[in-house]
């Protein structure tokens, strides 16, 4: 697939859209996949550590850490079926960071111990917050480039 | 952990990470430059996990949880790896953009190494 598109683009050059997108999306692809090694990190080590400390989010933290890793592959192959997967674990980590962002704030808590989604995923840069949009933005570009 | 060593390697994969990045969005494919910046990082941090290992012998402690420490080392050491081999599949500039940002990675990765050996119950 990477291969035909690249193709294709080299030989319609200038007269079709550049290549960024795609080549953005892969950039895009690269964070993802930091973001679900330092979840899947950090979730390691709180449920090893001292998971009885706060059941709640430490489990949230490992779902979050496994539905980055199976955003990040849905990305790579994004296309059929991996693209509504894509799309299904990226509304969900944007959901997940909106609600457990604003119960954080409205009710500390109730999160006492953080998760990569606590206060808008503060934590992390808030990359958190910001990936899944740059996400959806990627998905509907290159879903129209493909139509 | 080392203080000299740890802002060396803080800035070097910082430097790289800026380096790769800025050649990689000038439209420069992976060479041997931006991949030799990352094996530079990649060294230094093989010879951190090897410092790590020993500085508990000479008296030098790890204040925080050292779980927590070896994971992130481990996890930055995996970071390289896997960009460069991404570089080496995939022969474009947004490669080389993505060996800068494994770079940056690595070095909030280090600091928060850092952290967690000097500064209790972060």
């Amino acid at each position: 697939m990477t291969a035909q598109e690249s193709n294709a683009a080299g030989t319609t050059a200038g007269t079709t859209r550049p290549t960024p997108v795609t080549g953005i999306g892969r950039v895009l692809i690269a964070v993802y996949g930091l973001l679900a090694l330092a979840a899947t990190g950090r979730s390691f080590v709180q449920i090893v550590s001292k998971f009885a400390e706060a059941p709640l989010s430490y489990s949230l933290s490992a779902l979050a850490a496994v539905v980055y890793i199976v955003a990040t592959v849905a990305l790579i192959r994004s296309g059929g079926r991996w693209r509504r997967v894509a799309w299904i674990t990226i509304g969900f980590e944007l959901a997940g960071v909106l609600v457990v962002g604003t119960l954080s704030l409205l009710d500390p808590a109730l999160f006492p111990h953080d998760s990569v989604w606590s206060l808008y995923g503060r934590g992390y840069l808030f990359i958190p917050l910001v990936l899944p949009v740059l996400g959806m933005w990627w998905l509907s570009r290159s879903g129209k480039a493909r139509a | 952990m080392i203080e000299w060593f740890m802002w060396l390697q803080l800035g070097v994969a910082t430097l790289a990470g800026l380096l790769c990045i800025a050649l990689g969005l000038a439209g420069r494919k992976p060479n041997d430059l931006t991949m030799g910046a990352t094996a530079l990082v990649e060294l230094l941090l093989i010879m951190q996990l090897v410092g790590a290992i020993v500085a508990p012998l000479t008296g030098n402690n790890a204040t925080g949880s050292l779980l927590e420490f070896y994971t992130y080392l481990i996890s930055a050491i995996l970071v390289p790896v896997a960009a460069a081999a991404w570089a080496l599949i995939e022969r474009s500039r947004w490669s080389t953009v993505i060996l800068g940002v494994a770079g940056l990675g690595v070095a909030v990765m280090v600091y928060r190494m850092w952290q967690i050996w000097t500064v209790q119950g972060l």
